[in-house]
């Protein structure tokens, strides 16, 4: 074994220049699989991150239309619903446009009991909920903007205009790493105080609702029982798992997402070909070589293991350098691009499918260069000069 | 003296399998270059064509699009009654109080649902967009729960074909009529009466007034009209920047997709072009060396083997080009970050995007031949005819 090791590697070694491109080509090609990969994932991080035992309220029509307050006391009283709170997508930047990051209205207490993966020091949550103008970030939002706790910071409404001023009581952290932190919640109070005096038909009214189930699976029948609650009145609403309204986002954008997958494809094929093209190549300078090892009596097999050997070799060296930059590359995505991409976690899937698509990559570039070495009459091989 | 340029395409003929694998490597690079940015340029085509150099459009201040904004109705009269509007055929202004919101459809033969737009016109709002035209049924009759519907929308949402109904805002909405609007935003709304839509949504605000300017030329007069009383927080632009406004943040995120895939992908084409010919110019080390004991100078060989590199890349190139060129029968339809709704929009080949994609496939060539042929023409007659 050892010396059918060292054989594959001095065969694959042999035309050094040539394998250490190769190498690098597949290096490359892995690491764009791999960031790819773990890019549509990212997309699918809210779906991910979504709990089982909520489920969200909004107007059917569409998320653009709003519930009345109303509606807050009725769904309490849903039989399976534990805990309700409710809340608005605010829509504000920070200073320029481009400053732009999730921020919700909430009602502050019960937000924060339903949403345990938000992890605050039991300080600044008092602080936060006694508070009214009070707000809290997450942590990496915070360091973008350089925020700290007690500071003034100001927004910027585009759904609700004005400038809204708030202080910042709270950085949370996420419980585990699939939680985005990166959003700002502040007192929706606060927003519909304010709407009272400026905009009073807009006041009272809620985007959205979260209930908080007792068991995961009582979702079917709470849904159907605060939908039939307001069936037929001015605003229907539509009660869906939080992993479906998650994922409702992300199937709006799916034709994107699956555009990246097919992409993230082609890189494999090219590398494909790069690598049958290298195999072919040293093949055929040493065709005479395997017409040897024939008539010493190694069969068909015994010779396309070899070859399927040495593309093993590159692929894996190839692969091996790519997987170990993949994760400098996403921490460089993710200080770059993080206000894109919140969550953005290299899972094992993507490993395993990278080590796979090595082992694609060696099979496939080695089947016609080991049926041409099977090919070839040992005499017109040892004959040819290459 | 130079080489002809027969030489370096019959060694590229010799070495099928090589040339064929090269050449596809870079063909799959140009494709996704080709693919993306005919994607973005679709998308910049169907936004820049939905508006007119004609026409306004007047929004709440600072609204990002027209869903998020509100004109509320005196506002809307002090707008109709401005100076400047242009008159219709019956004589009347040709200004459009319009309500647009979104309602969430489901698409045909899925259960997913998606966001689309449906905008309440008024009389004049067909006048207005002259890319509209009604291929099926009539328009809607004011006062009535009827609508037409997008050639887009009918095609792909349940229930929105001539004939068939659908429920929202607790009503049942009959679609009269098919409008097509070409490659426009238009083709992906519905459309309806805008006062039965402001009656069943509760929405006692207008969204937007578009008019037709009667001398385009005097846009800033119109705009400084708007913006400047002080009974009216509105702002007004041209439809044509207002709708190339909502194209920018997704053609810009998919042109940088495609730049940066391109960029990395080919990494890997080179490589590949580099490694071919490197072994292109290792077994003719005898061959140049005639070629040099023959006259030939080292620049001439330079150029043979560059010629073969760029060859390559050209057939590899037009290949790419060719498979992407189909594409422009697909449509695409996908969320449209910038105003939450559905849009769809073909992929678009222009002669630019044509001759940048021969060009990376040239570039790539040129990169992946470079170093293999100076080592060629470096060579030494004496070594190179000495070798076997």
């Amino acid at each position: 074994m050892p010396l059918l090791i060292k054989m594959l590697l001095k065969n694959a070694f042999r035309h050094g220049l040539r394998t250490g491109l190769t190498i690098a080509g597949m290096t490359i090609a892995i690491l764009a699989f791999g960031i790819l990969t773990t890019v549509v994932d990212a997309w699918y991080a809210g779906v991910e991150a979504s709990r089982a035992n909520r489920l969200i309220t909004r107007n059917a029509i569409s998320l653009t239309f709003e519930l009345p307050l109303s509606y807050y006391d009725k769904i309490r009283q849903v039989e399976g619903a534990t805990k309700v709170s409710y809340g608005n997508w605010f829509g504000a930047f920070y200073k320029e446009e481009r400053n732009f990051f999730a921020n919700f209205a909430m009602e502050a207490q019960s937000h924060l009991d339903i949403v345990t993966e938000l992890v605050l020091r039991p300080e600044e949550r008092d602080a936060y909920i006694k508070d009214r103008r009070g707000a809290i970030a997450g942590r990496k939002l915070a360091e973008r903007f350089g925020w700290e706790i007690g500071d003034l910071v100001a927004l910027t409404g585009t759904i609700f205009p004005g400038d809204w001023e708030f202080v910042l009581r709270g950085i949370y952290k996420g419980r585990d790493e699939t939680v985005d932190e990166s959003i700002f919640f502040f007192h929706w109070d606060y927003l519909n105080e304010s709407l009272r005096e400026t905009m009073p038909e807009r006041a009272g009214q809620v985007g959205f609702y979260i209930i908080e189930i007792a068991r995961p699976e009582l979702a079917g029948a709470v849904s159907k029982r605060v939908d039939s609650l307001f069936k037929n009145s001015l605003a229907e609403t539509l009660t869906e798992t939080e992993r479906a309204f998650a994922m409702s986002f992300v199937t709006m954008t799916e034709a994107i997402m699956t555009a990246i997958q097919l992409v993230s494809i082609v890189v494999i094929v090219i590398i494909m070909a790069v690598t049958a093209n290298t195999m072919a190549m040293s093949v055929r300078e040493r065709l005479s070589e395997f017409a040897a090892l024939k008539t010493l009596g190694f069969n068909r097999a015994h010779l396309s293991f070899l070859i399927f050997g040495e593309a093993m070799v590159i692929t894996s060296l190839g692969a091996a350098l790519g997987i170990a930059l993949t994760f400098p590359a996403a921490q460089l995505f993710r200080s770059e691009l993080g206000q894109f991409f919140p969550v953005f976690n290299i899972k094992p899937a993507t490993i395993y499918m990278d080590i796979a698509a090595a082992v694609i990559v060696a099979s496939v570039s080695a089947v016609i260069p080991s049926y041409r070495v099977a090919a070839a009459p040992i005499t017109a091989a040892l004959r040819r000069i290459a | 003296m130079a080489i002809p340029i027969s030489y370096s395409i019959k060694s590229l003929v010799t070495r099928k399998l090589t040339t064929t694998l090269t050449a596809g490597g870079m063909a799959l690079v140009v494709f996704v270059f080709a693919a993306t940015t005919m994607l973005a340029e679709g998308l910049e085509k169907t936004l820049v064509e939905t508006g007119s150099r004609q026409n306004a459009v007047v929004t709440r201040k600072g609204a990002p699009s027209e869903v998020q904004s509100s004109v509320t109705r005196e506002q809307a009269s002090i707008i109709e009654s401005m100076p400047g509007i242009a008159a219709g055929a019956q004589g009347g202004r040709l200004a459009a109080k319009e309500i647009v919101v979104l309602i969430s459809l489901t698409k045909r033969g899925t259960d997913k649902p998606s966001n689309v737009v449906i905008r309440g016109i008024s009389s004049a709002s067909a006048a207005l967009r002259e890319q509209v035209r009604l291929t099926e049924g009539r328009m809607p009759r004011p006062g009535t729960y009827e609508i037409i519907a997008g050639s887009s929308i009918a095609r792909r949402f349940e229930g929105a074909k001539r004939g068939e109904t659908l429920a929202f805002a607790t009503r049942q909405w009959r679609v009269v009529g098919i409008f097509d609007a070409g490659a426009t935003g238009f083709s992906s709304e519905i459309w309806g009466d805008a006062d039965s839509l402001m009656q069943a949504f509760r929405r006692p605000v207008y969204s937007s007034v578009i008019l037709k300017m009667a001398d385009p030329l005097r846009f800033e007069d119109i705009k400084k009209a708007v913006e400047s009383d002080p009974r009216l927080t509105l702002e007004a632009k041209r439809e044509t920047e207002f709708y190339a406004e909502q194209s920018k943040a997704m053609s810009t995120f998919l042109r940088i997709m495609g730049t940066s895939l391109t960029v990395i992908f080919s990494l890997g084409a080179i490589i590949g072009a580099m490694i071919t010919m490197y072994s292109a110019v290792a077994n003719r080390i005898s061959e140049i060396g005639t070629l040099r004991a023959l006259g030939f100078h080292r620049s001439s060989i330079l150029t043979a083997f560059l010629a073969e590199s760029l060859i390559t890349g050209l057939i590899g190139g037009t290949a790419g080009l060719v498979l992407a060129s189909f594409l422009q029968f697909f449509t695409i339809s996908t969320l449209n970050f910038q105003t939450f709704s559905e849009l769809a929009f073909s992929f678009e080949l222009s002669f630019w995007t044509a001759l940048k994609s021969i060009s990376v496939a040239l570039i790539m060539g040129l990169a992946g031949g470079l170093l293999p042929a100076l080592k060629a023409s470096r060579m030494k007659i004496v070594d190179a005819l000495r070798s076997v």
